[in-house]
């Protein structure tokens, strides 16, 4: 029996795993997906909010300002990208300037730091590219950036490293109390576990029915992205908000810290759970806002675009409550849960223990972990030092990123381990510039096969039937 | 300590043009040259285009990729120029300063006398088209297809659309029914094709694949594996008509829709690039804004014809050593501007009064136009022809006495009635 299950490998299951595996506590990680970060964890605004949106006393503001502040110091620990590039939210007119003044003072209510409105030359000054009809702008200094599925990646490689299991497949069907904690199913196959913590993003209400939680439900919000070049991604130095509606905070420009340019996201509420297609329409907004706001993209350089589903509760409020014995629900984590998702974990670490759970504190806890970019941030002399002794970390792969065999190598073989060709981008950005992945496909398909030890057109894209190839030529098919 | 080497000619690309480029350095007298080819073989994309069709300007016979690439390899091996592959440059600086990185020598340095930029080009992938829809497995460039199929022996589905008539598109359309693949249609976002009229007879035709000109992609359906596209008709705008939408049932949507010269080692050497070819703005010699950096074959602008791509390696080659001697000749400054229905033109400058080819390419179809070039009021040449379209590059001559009659300043290339 496991003392914890944690349902759901985004970041916040991520976070709420590693956060738990400080203690002396067997921890199993339950996955639908074939891989880690697969919800709206890989599609999002990839912001660390400063905290200003979010009603004060809610527990988004409690945890988002809270998550902000450790953000910098975790992502240091688990060697992941971050920038704090400051954010600015525009206006177009006197009214946009009111609700600018009702965030600053929400702002500051809640504890954000440092919050000032901008106007005229002054805001020119901090960002030259301001669309021309800006009149004015509140700038929130301790807004950053962060790549979110490298977040989550690191935070589950970690939680593993210090000694949490993964279960990537296991979809998560049925939930039965048994005696000191739940049985949790997928089909057939089951776990045990003393407590249960429901970080299943758009599934939490299925999972919390399951559970007999039947208080909430989560709905899909559609949000439509387009990535843009690298070439782009110096357009902006913040990320620039648009002045918010009751559909959240609007389409955002900014940088990301790989130094592309990402133009997001619309608001849309839908039913379908899977439903993550682009539409005309929502790339069109995007397009149409993000144009207001900053002057000068390049939409000939668009080299993606891709929709994420926040998971958007039906309190208005992160649902974070222990509804049964044993049973945790960390749900609702829309928008700010990401910058919130350091503070979650602690958060959640606290309500366990208050329903008698003994965290003790393992002595051989190691906070830290390799970063996944070490190679690409050494000199030439540093990188010739390792290629002596690996060749392979010599040999390109990803033209377009300069990614190496030996960076995939080592990707495919570090924990969270990727089995797919979707799992290895994620961790190294092969495929993930301009050519995406024209040129590097077949080798990495290859690389997989060799490193998993089965036939090449067994790989797939992400998992499941996600085949890259249906078999071999000559009529085998 | 980094590798510090000194090179006279370093050209970055073992494909066609690189190979040619060396072939021609090494008959005009010079042996100090290094092909750097990130590939694990010589030969470039021609490595994966089995089908024949190549050489028929060039060698006047109908070979394969692989045979046309491997005449020129043979000329490699047996001069001894020497090569590296599996060797990745990765920044070109304007002193010619050459970074590259391979198993064998790590990440070392080269400092060229000259360098010959030959890297190709790739094709414009699915995220540049902002079609809607989902993003499962089974879309491809169809170049990547061709690799799966021809390289690696391996087939990426079974029922295919292909959006975009590109000549590789085409061409894997051939392919993929021919490995038993049903190819169900070409779409084609322009009132015409940008591919060869002989691929188009040769590889739909033959084969009953339908060409759905002015028709593109509208979604892509799908979970894990696509599963159909939504295609529809668009209006002289390009906007797709609504009541136009059709669902075709495939599992692949192959992506043929142009090729992108892949520059980004020409900008990290701060050179400026034509918006419309989006390679190096280069003059008669194909020598780039900085001098002893020279650029040919698809990285320059991408060309329909392998043949025309070796042809312009020679001129490279041919500059490169000059240049390397010390004997470049820099007697003229001569832009060449186009009145928009003529796309572009290579070389852009003129700098050296001598006999030079230029070729060009037009915007649209056209028929019964004169292609002209004027210097001032003054025409230069006038030439007749029944029909100009994007997909065939076409060519011009001016002769040296055209340029000095001309004077220095500026040529206007234009299709007049």
């Amino acid at each position: 029996m496991f003392d914890i299950a944690v349902i759901g490998a985004g970041v916040v299951g991520g976070m709420v795993a590693r956060e738990l595996s400080r203690y002396k506590l067997s921890i199993c990680i339950l996955e639908k997906e074939s891989d880690v970060a697969m919800g709206a964890t890989k599609a999002n605004s990839a912001i660390v909010h400063a905290g200003f949106d979010a009603k004060e006393g809610s527990l988004k503001a409690l945890l988002n300002v809270k998550g902000s502040e450790m953000m910098e110091q975790i992502t240091k620990e688990l060697g992941v990208k971050y920038q704090k590039n400051g954010s600015l939210v525009v206006g177009f007119n006197d009214e946009d300037e009111k609700t600018l003044v009702e965030l600053k003072k929400r702002g500051e209510i809640n504890g954000v730091k440092g919050l000032e409105i901008l106007k005229g030359d002054a805001l020119l000054a901090e960002e030259p590219n301001i669309g021309e009809t800006v009149t004015v702008a509140l700038f929130a200094p301790t807004g950053a950036i962060v790549c979110p599925y490298e977040l989550c990646i690191a935070a589950v490689g970690n939680a593993i490293d210090n000694g949490a299991e993964l279960k990537t497949g296991f979809e998560v069907t049925g939930l039965e109390p048994i005696e000191g904690g739940y049985r949790v199913f997928s089909g057939e196959s089951y776990i045990d576990a003393r407590y249960v913590v429901n970080c299943a993003g758009v599934w939490s209400d299925n999972v919390a029915a399951m559970a007999g939680d039947e208080s909430f439900t989560v709905f899909p919000r559609r949000g439509e992205y387009m990535l843009l070049d690298k070439e782009c991604g110096g357009l902006v130095k913040h990320t620039i908000f648009r002045c918010p509606s009751n559909m959240g905070k609007g389409v955002l420009v900014s940088p990301t810290v790989d130094g592309n340019l990402l133009l997001g996201p619309t608001a849309e509420n839908i039913e379908d759970k899977y439903d993550t297609s682009t539409t005309a329409k929502g790339l069109g907004f995007v397009r149409s806002s993000a144009s207001q706001q900053v002057k000068g993209i390049e939409f000939g350089k668009v080299i993606t675009s891709f929709t994420g589903l926040r998971s958007v509760g039906s309190t208005g409020d992160f649902i974070i409550n222990v509804p049964k014995p044993h049973f945790v629900n960390c749900a609702g984590i829309e928008s700010p849960g990401l910058s919130s998702s350091p503070a979650i974990a602690e958060y959640v670490a606290e309500l366990l223990k208050e329903n008698g759970l003994v965290l003790e504190a393992k002595t051989d806890f190691v906070a830290e972990r390799k970063p996944a970019h070490w190679f690409r941030e050494l000199d030439i002399d540093g990188k010739n030092e390792v290629i002596k002794e690996h060749p392979e970390y010599a040999h390109v792969i990803c033209r377009c990123e300069t990614v190496s065999e030996g960076e995939i190598l080592e990707a495919i073989r570090t924990n969270p381990r990727p089995t797919d060709v979707d799992g290895v981008k994620r961790r190294t950005r092969a495929t993930m510039g301009r050519c995406q992945g024209g040129f590097c496909t077949p080798y990495i398909v290859e690389l997989l096969a060799k490193e998993m030890g089965v036939p090449y057109d067994q790989i797939t894209k992400f998992g499941g039937e996600s085949y890259i190839n249906v078999g071999k030529t000559k009529g085998r098919v | 300590m980094t590798e510090r080497r000194k090179t006279d000619l370093v050209i970055v690309g073992g494909g066609p043009a690189g190979m040619a480029a060396a072939v021609k350095a090494y008959e005009d007298g010079i042996r100090d040259i290094l092909i750097l080819e990130r590939d694990t073989a010589l030969g470039g994309i021609l490595r994966q285009c089995i089908h024949n069709g190549f050489g028929l300007h060039r060698f006047g016979e109908e070979l394969t990729g692989p045979e046309y690439a491997y005449r020129y390899e043979k000329q490699v091996r047996e001069y001894g120029i020497p090569f590296m592959t599996d060797t990745m440059v990765i920044d070109i600086d304007e002193n010619r300063t050459v970074t590259a990185m391979n198993k064998e020598n790590g990440i070392f340095l080269i400092e060229a006398g000259a360098v010959i930029l030959a890297m190709g080009c790739r094709e414009r992938p699915k995220g540049a088209l902002n079609i809607a829809g989902r993003r499962p497995a089974g879309i491809y460039t169809a170049g990547t297809a061709q690799k799966f199929v021809n390289m690696k022996g391996y087939m990426p589905g079974k029922e295919v659309v292909i959006l975009g008539s590109g000549d590789i598109g085409l061409i894997m359309a051939r392919r993929m029914t021919l490995e038993g693949a049903k190819v169900k249609a070409v779409c084609e976002l322009m009132p015409y094709s940008g591919g060869l009229a002989r691929n188009i007879e040769q590889c739909l035709n033959d084969f009953d694949i339908p060409l759905m000109l002015s028709h593109t992609v509208v979604e892509i359906h799908g979970g894990n594996r696509v599963t159909g596209v939504t295609i529809a008709k668009v209006d002289e705008n390009r906007r797709p008509i609504e009541e136009t939408r059709q669902y075709i049932p495939c599992d692949t949507l192959l992506l043929s829709c142009g090729l992108i010269p892949e520059n980004e080692l020409t900008k990290s050497a701060g050179i400026t690039l034509d918006r419309i070819t989006n390679g190096a703005v280069v003059d008669g010699s194909r020598e780039t804004e900085i001098p002893g950096i020279f650029a040919c074959g698809n990285v320059l602008h991408v060309h329909d014809l392998v043949d025309y791509v070796s042809e312009e390696a020679v001129i490279a080659g041919e500059a490169a050593v000059r240049f390397i001697r010390g004997e470049s000749v820099k007697n003229a400054d001569i832009r060449l501007k186009t009145d928009g229905k003529i796309r572009y033109t290579v070389p852009q400058r003129i700098t050296e009064m001598k006999d030079t080819t230029v070729y060009f390419r037009v915007s649209d179809v056209f028929r019964d136009k004169k292609v002209t070039v004027k210097a001032g009021d003054s025409v230069l040449i006038s030439k007749k022809k029944q029909k100009l379209a994007p997909g065939e590059m076409e060519t011009v001559k001016l002769t040296k006495e055209m340029l000095e009659n001309a004077g220095a300043g500026e040529l206007f290339f234009s299709l007049e009635d």
